[in-house]
């Protein structure tokens, strides 16, 4: 009897009252458009539907006709880290985005004021084999580990073109100590250095196995040293860690789906692919997503043969396609890239919307927790004001996992609260500088 | 004239001791301020041979001691600066540069033994970069060095002096702030590896933080690696290859605890993490944002050595620059740190990042008693607290009988402004202050560098 009461109150004291979310234009991405409800109860959601019973005690939130879509997802971003490359080395595998996450960096706010509630941080370009990146959710006001997004697939960056073999051939200006070149220096080159590492970690992977076959034997053996470069890279042989590619040209987009062929792994997603148009049936072949812009091209030269039809030819042709921003302002309004490429290349409005929501999901392998709304996925959900697929579309409100993170007419409100405390803080800080400054006497 | 009257006939008296600087002395009929118990108000010490032989009202004094009469005078332990280069001139780190946020101390030419893998660009962590863990602070000692003198006038006797270049910069020592010969000067050593997260930008590796993070793991591997190797060996010499003996990581395992620099909420929360996962024993420097995170520290016990050197707006700052209501959060809350810190238990002690000019040390300390520190706490965090987290609170940090005669004795309360050190003492031995300085143009504390974004 004391147990059924403790767990009653257990349960009275923990779970949070349900939320219903009614009168929306409910974007499901996957299921179609209704008019309806949403109900959601312990950060996930119950029930989407046209009708939905509200269950007593339930948080009762009238969209009025607003629009509810998932929470965007975007695969490709360099927000929340306090650094991006390793850019020494050629083979950097063994950095984390994990270890310099950021939770307090002010583009979580602003991502979430644009829709965005699953990102993947990712390690730079800036050489072959980058770092581990992370995927997190925008859980804004939260530790760095409190952003994690639990059990997403662990990713590990790679890099081909102008970025990883420009420091190979470093621009010499006269006066200037320029750092030593590192290897490589061309195309050729990035991939031989892929080649070597993967040849690198499958040795590595050997000299354990040979270690267990001894210690199983009962013979006397000294383990092998633990090497933290090359473990992700035997995690992404052994099909436990998804390879990211940033590539630009249809040539080297096809080399690395031979390099990835040749040691048997499948790439999850090549990043940026600005010409993969040209070589879709090929990214279809072999099973790999592409995440690219809608009219974003022409900053190197690697970027120039690029047209804002890329996403929805790759699309027609089979490849799992999604959009992503790279950057921190671009990612305010991934709604809008989606919206151009059902100008440029006519996609339907689910199409467009699942560039940015659950093709980004499948691409990560997070497709069951996120990027649609259907039962049983997490709450994570987005209110516009108008369709998404609209210019005038604003965000209202931003839900993850059942809870709120941002709501337009609380930070209009806070702005003058916040700017006061500004303003008191300067005075203070000013008034200390006059209290210490030193006497200034002349000479005499 | 009296004091030095009675002296002398005490001399006589003894019968002309041997040559020398006097052994023996008794500060009488002074306000004792013990640390580790209650407050004597008229209370006397008593030095001998450089240890405290007695503390308490009703002290005997031996014919042969120097008398110092106490009268409105107070006593203190010496203060202890718990993380310094005080000894070490040549070691010193550079200003501290910022970047992206984070700390990043220059590296500059130095008469400093480097590892010659630091001549060429280091590929990996294989390269051991920035590695003088085999470098120890007690082998560096300089009694020469000049800031000693300016630390003594202050209150300080004692420090804990790191070299502190490179990311494993080395190994510190406890020490007294005087002393003829270095080998003196060293009360305890190694007092642990003072890392930093030193990058060396795209030209060697580590070039970013987490570079500098994942090439920390990785020698923490190979350390324990390297353990297991040689064991191995050791057992199993015959058909075996050695393993080659690399001093980088024999200095990794010599160390008994760890310095790790965090000073935003969000540094001390990845250090802290960091410091569970590789299982060092470790000790938080910077710290100025503990106060939002005290809970935490509380729960992890690592203790916190708590920079006096308060953050504030460069002075060559852009005036048109506005800055935002984080920075300005936390320049005005870093001082209320200790305060918190002493609230919530965590267990804390100060260093002073070069604010050791009397003045200026008082002014930085007042600032944390403004934000609603205790007097008697900020002692404890000059005094025992810093000897108890280097494990040295059996023999230095408190006014006890046996420990070391460390002391001060000052004219007023410690932390006023007005109160002057009057006689400093170091193992027993007695230091007059140096006369105060006239303020300079431009004294006052240097503002650190931003370490926020």
């Amino acid at each position: 009897m004391i147990r059924l009461c403790m767990s009653l109150i257990a349960i009275t004291t923990l779970a949070a009252p349900p939320i219903v979310i009614r009168n929306a234009n409910v974007l499901t991405v996957t299921k179609g458009r209704f008019q309806g409800s949403i109900l959601v109860r312990d950060g996930k959601i119950i029930e989407a539907g046209p009708k939905v019973m509200i269950p007593e005690g339930a948080r009762v939130i009238d969209a009025d006709g607003q629009y509810v879509m998932p929470g965007i997802i975007d695969p490709h971003s360099h927000i929340a880290s306090e650094s991006t490359n390793e850019g020494s080395i050629s083979v950097s595998s063994m950095v984390s985005m994990e270890d310099v996450l950021d939770p307090e960096d002010i583009a979580i706010y602003r991502a979430l004021a644009g829709g965005v509630t699953t990102v993947a941080v990712m390690h730079g370009s800036a050489n072959a084999i980058g770092g581990q990146c992370s995927v997190i959710k925008l859980r804004w006001g939260r530790d760095a580990q409190g952003l994690l997004f639990d059990g997403a697939p662990p990713i590990l960056k790679f890099a081909m073109g102008e970025n990883p073999k420009r420091r190979g051939t470093p621009t010499q200006i006269p006066g200037v100590p320029s750092a030593a070149p590192r290897y490589p220096a061309t195309r050729m080159g990035v991939i031989d250095v892929m080649r070597q590492a993967f040849l690198e970690a499958a040795a590595y992977r050997d000299s354990w196995r040979q270690y267990e076959a001894k210690r199983q034997r009962g013979e006397a053996a000294l383990p092998p040293r633990r090497d933290l470069k090359l473990e992700p890279l035997v995690e992404l042989l052994e099909g436990r860690r998804l390879a990211h590619v940033h590539c630009y040209r249809a040539d080297e987009i096809l080399a690395v789906l031979r390099l990835a062929q040749e040691f048997k792994f499948k790439i999850a997603v090549l990043i940026h692919v600005l010409e993969g148009y040209k070589v879709a049936r090929e990214i279809a072949e072999a099973g790999t997503g592409a995440s690219t812009f809608t009219d974003w091209w022409a900053y190197k030269v690697e970027a120039y043969d690029a047209i804002p039809y890329n996403a929805a030819l790759m699309l027609r042709k089979g490849v799992l396609v999604s959009l992503n921003s790279d950057s921190a302002e671009l990612m305010r309004h991934l709604n809008q890239e989606a919206a151009k490429a059902v100008k440029y290349g006519g996609l339907s409005e689910d199409e467009a919307l699942a560039l940015i929501t659950i093709n980004a999901a499948k691409q990560l392998g997070i497709e069951r927790r996120v990027g649609s709304i259907e039962p049983g996925k997490d709450a994570d959900l987005v209110v516009f004001d108008k369709h998404p697929l609209s210019n005038y579309a604003k965000v209202l409100r931003v839900m993850i996992d059942g809870e709120f993170y941002f709501d337009r007419d609380r930070d209009m409100s806070r702005r003058a609260e916040l700017e006061a405390r500004k303003k008191a803080l300067l005075d203070r800080a000013r008034e200390r500088e006059k209290r210490q400054a030193p006497s200034r006497r002349r000479p005499s | 004239m009296r004091n030095i009257c009675l002296v002398l006939l005490i001399t006589l008296a003894a019968g002309a001791p041997a040559a020398g600087p006097p052994s023996v002395f008794a500060i009488r009929g002074a306000k004792v301020v013990p640390v580790s118990g209650p407050v004597i108000e008229k209370g006397t010490v008593l030095i001998r041979d450089g240890l405290i032989q007695e503390v308490g009202s009703n002290v005997a004094i031996p014919p042969e001691a120097w008398v110092i009469e106490g009268e409105g005078l107070r006593v203190y332990p010496g203060l202890i600066d718990a993380l310094s280069s005080l000894g070490l001139p040549e070691a010193a780190a550079a200003p501290a540069a910022t970047r992206a946020g984070m700390r990043v101390t220059q590296v500059q030419p130095s008469p400093t033994p480097t590892p010659a893998a630091e001549s060429r660009a280091a590929e990996g962590p294989e390269d051991r970069p920035s590695n003088t863990s085999w470098l120890r602070a007690a082998d560096l000692i300089t009694p020469g060095d000049r800031r000693l003198e300016t630390a003594r006038s202050a209150g300080f006797t004692a420090a804990v002096s790191f070299p502190q270049r490179g990311i494993f910069a080395g190994q510190g020592a406890l020490i007294a702030l005087a002393g003829e010969r270095p080998g003196q000067m060293v009360i305890s050593a190694p007092a642990g590896l003072y890392l930093t997260l030193t990058t060396a930008g795209f030209s060697s590796f580590p070039g970013s933080l987490m570079g500098v993070l994942a090439y920390i793991r990785q020698v923490y591997l190979d350390a324990e690696h390297y353990r297991t190797a040689k064991e191995f060996y050791a057992r199993n010499p015959a058909g075996n290859q050695r393993p080659a003996y690399d001093r980088a990581l024999e200095g990794v395992l010599e160390a008994p605890r760890v310095l790790l620099p965090a000073s935003r909420a969000v540094e001390i929360d990845r250090m802290l993490r960091f410091a569970r996962e590789l299982k060092l024993n470790a000790v938080l420097y910077g710290a100025h944002e503990a106060h939002r995170v005290a809970g935490l520290l509380k729960n992890s016990g690592v203790p916190v050595l708590v920079s006096l050197k308060w953050p504030e707006r460069s002075r060559d700052a852009d005036p048109e620059q506005a800055d935002s209501l984080r920075l300005l959060e936390f320049r005005e809350m870093a001082p209320a740190t200790p305060a918190v810190l002493a609230k919530e238990g965590v267990r804390f002690a100060f260093y002073t990042e070069g604010v050791t000019g009397s003045r200026e040390f008082v002014r930085a300390v007042r600032r944390a008693l403004e934000a609603g520190l205790s007097p008697e706490a900020a002692l404890r965090a000059f005094t025992l607290a810093a000897a108890e987290i280097y494990g040295v609170a059996d023999r230095l940090g408190s006014l006890e009988k046996g420990k070391i005669a460390n002391l001060i004795v000052t004219d007023g309360e410690l932390f006023e402004e007005k109160t002057r050190v009057k006689y400093v003492f170091i193992d027993g031995r007695k230091y007059e202050p140096l006369p105060e300085a006239p303020p300079e143009e431009g004294a006052g504390p240097q503002p650190s560098g931003e370490v926020l974004r």
